[in-house]
């Protein structure tokens, strides 16, 4: 086991490395670069003094001494780099941002586990039944239809007929819950059914799988009731794939609410995204991207180590 | 008994249909629902193919003095704010949509074999270095990432299709490999190679047919993703130019900018979206019960 967690620890220095000189470049070769977004952004801007804009953001280097610069930066003062277009640091935005996605994220989680455990269960012990095939149909539409298209169904619809839209206006947590609750809750809501549609696929069949077991008959046959097998001794055994792979979902999780807040002009971190990738924000999307890795390649490193407690029948060698 | 048993055995097997018809004829009696989601795509298939035929106008042709109006027997699913009639336009998308979805996954399914046949079969130091950077690349949220690749080869057909098609192979590369690993776990592998048989007979005698299977449950479930990653690119405006009708565009362009008036324009072209990749899906989830029944329902 340590030696395996050890090896998997070494085995993330490459992985970043590789990571990190990707997104570095990836964005630098994108045609047009940031004076050309900011001349087309500001009709004011034409006829910049292009040379000197380029050696007051660093632009007017050779790529690799750029890409050297960065590594300083980010080895020595621990920082991402300045936005071309303002005074704060990456970082500094990515926290000032980071609260409306991951707030987004987790209401979507719990929303899809609240919708998918119950519906996949039910539809595991009822195997076969009408109950099952609704169950499953419905999990395959929520599949096929795409996030934006409900989110803007779901703006245009209740406009038309109730006058009503959903809020857009971000209020604080602490200043007013319900009211942050009740911006966020709609977006949540439909990036939580898209997601659900998988997590009950999976709920049902780990479930089905585990009802199958010798351990699940010897708990029926010693007399439990029905609910505490169902409870206590199959839906716990088929929970743990399951987290792991809402886990391991984070990623189209991440591509979900770019999609959401754009649509429903939330301040989070997808917005940032892609205002910075249209603007050549070079530093701000490189940062992004590398966050969002950093938090992946993370998350999937604790699910492996973790992964032994909580099934003792997984060793590592 | 006795009577027949000096007829030749020959007589008693059942008439040999190629495999092919066989499971087709297993997809027909068992599988109902995925045999009528295999019929409509099978409907959208010769749509797109003769979209020019069927639509009833080009959908490039204006109608000014008929702008954002709703269905009628004239425009069936009314017109955008070009008087551009709805339903050619969805039925060109069609074509888009599937042409992209169909011919990304073929991309996607060889390179996820190359990769992933390469690595597999090799091992070694060869696949430690490899896997590493397939580690990477499903490491990047992928929406993030093709959003940055779409920017740097610019909007396309050509362009979405190879960089959905490889994304995706990289990825699927891991489910070859690993599917490659366990055929080499096998006695008749060992077998072929304690022989000596040159590596592209094992590849092309055991590895290739047994793979198979899988290759093909990749291509089922893959279509639908790669038509929604599409639509959700060409939403956000990095995906196919603007002057195709594709979904995913239509829905950002025409519904978004026209929501209040006219709902229309973001209603259909996103149920046509819907209908397509639920056959889609359901299609690849009957094949994938047939072929593969440990996988079921998964």
């Amino acid at each position: 086991m340590r030696a395996y967690a050890i090896r998997r620890l070494l085995l993330i220095i490459p992985t970043l490395f590789i990571l990190a000189t990707m997104v570095f470049f990836s964005v630098r070769f994108i045609p047009g670069d940031a004076i050309d977004a900011m001349e087309s952004r500001y009709e004011t801007y034409t006829g910049l003094d292009r040379e000197a804009l380029e050696k007051q953001l660093g632009l007017d280097v050779p790529i690799f001494v750029q890409y050297g610069r960065w590594w300083r930066d980010l080895i020595l003062h621990g920082t991402l780099g300045k936005s071309l277009f303002g005074q704060w640091t990456v970082e500094e935005k990515i926290l000032a941002r980071l609260p409306v996605t991951i707030e987004l994220g987790l209401l979507a989680i719990i929303i899809s586990l609240v919708i998918a455990l119950p519906v996949g269960v039910y539809s595991a012990i009822r195997q076969d039944t009408p109950a099952d095939y609704v169950g499953r149909s419905l999990a395959v539409v929520g599949m096929a239809m795409p996030n934006f298209w409900l989110a803007l169904m779901v703006i245009i619809y209740p406009a038309i007929w109730w006058g009503w839209s959903p809020p857009t206006q971000v209020i604080p947590f602490f200043e007013d819950p319900l009211g942050n609750l009740g911006v966020f809750i709609i977006p949540s809501l439909i990036l939580g059914t898209a997601m659900s549609a998988d997590t009950m696929r999976m709920t049902r069949t780990m479930m089905l799988e585990v009802l199958r077991q010798d351990y699940i008959r010897t708990a029926r046959s010693k007399g439990l009731k029905e609910w505490v097998v169902i409870t206590r001794h199959a839906l716990k055994n088929s929970l743990i794939p399951v987290v792991t792979m809402v886990g391991m979902r984070l990623p189209i999780l991440i591509g979900g609410s770019v999609i959401i807040e754009n649509i429903f002009a939330l301040p989070g971190l997808g917005r940032l995204y892609m205002l910075a990738l249209q603007g050549r924000d070079y530093p701000v999307v490189s940062g992004i991207n590398l966050f969002f890795a950093i938090w992946v390649v993370g998350f999937n490193l604790i699910v492996d180590l973790i992964y032994p407690i909580l099934d003792p029948r997984v060793r590592y060698r | 008994m006795s009577s027949t048993s000096g007829r030749p055995l020959a007589v008693f097997e059942p008439k040999r249909r190629s495999k092919m018809a066989e499971f087709f004829l297993r997809l027909v009696r068992e599988k109902p629902l995925g045999t009528t989601c295999g019929i409509i795509i099978l409907l959208l298939i010769i749509v797109a193919i003769f979209a020019e035929a069927v639509a009833p106008y080009p959908y490039r042709e204006t109608h000014l003095e008929d702008r954002l109006t709703g269905s009628s027997f004239r425009f069936l699913l009314g017109t955008d704010y070009a008087g551009r009639d709805l339903l050619s336009r969805i039925i060109h998308g069609a074509r888009i949509s599937l042409s992209v979805g169909l011919s990304a996954t073929a991309i996607d399914v060889l390179v996820g074999l190359l990769i992933g046949g390469a690595t597999g079969f090799i091992g070694g130091k060869w696949d430690l270095v490899v896997q590493r950077f397939v580690d990477v690349w499903m490491t990047f949220p992928g929406l993030l990432l093709l959003l940055t690749i779409m920017s740097l080869v610019g909007p396309g057909i050509l362009q979405i299709i190879l960089i959905l098609g490889i994304s995706g192979g990289i990825a699927g590369s891991r489910v070859v490999r690993s599917a490659v690993i366990g055929i080499k776990e096998n006695d008749y592998f060992l077998a072929a190679e304690a022989i000596g048989s040159p590596s592209t007979a094992i590849l092309m005698r055991h590895v290739l047919p047994n793979i198979m299977p899988v290759l093909i449950i990749i291509f089922s479930i893959s279509v639908g993703g790669v038509i929604i990653a599409e639509a959700s690119l060409s939403f956000l405006g990095f995906g196919l130019p603007v002057d195709l009708p594709s979904w995913g565009g239509m829905l950002s362009r025409e519904g978004r900018g026209y929501m209040e008036i006219a709902p229309w324009l973001a209603l259909y072209p996103g149920l046509a979206l819907t209908i397509t990749v639920y056959s889609l899906n359901m299609l690849g989830d009957a094949m994938r019960d047939l072929l593969d029944p440990r996988l079921r329902g998964a």
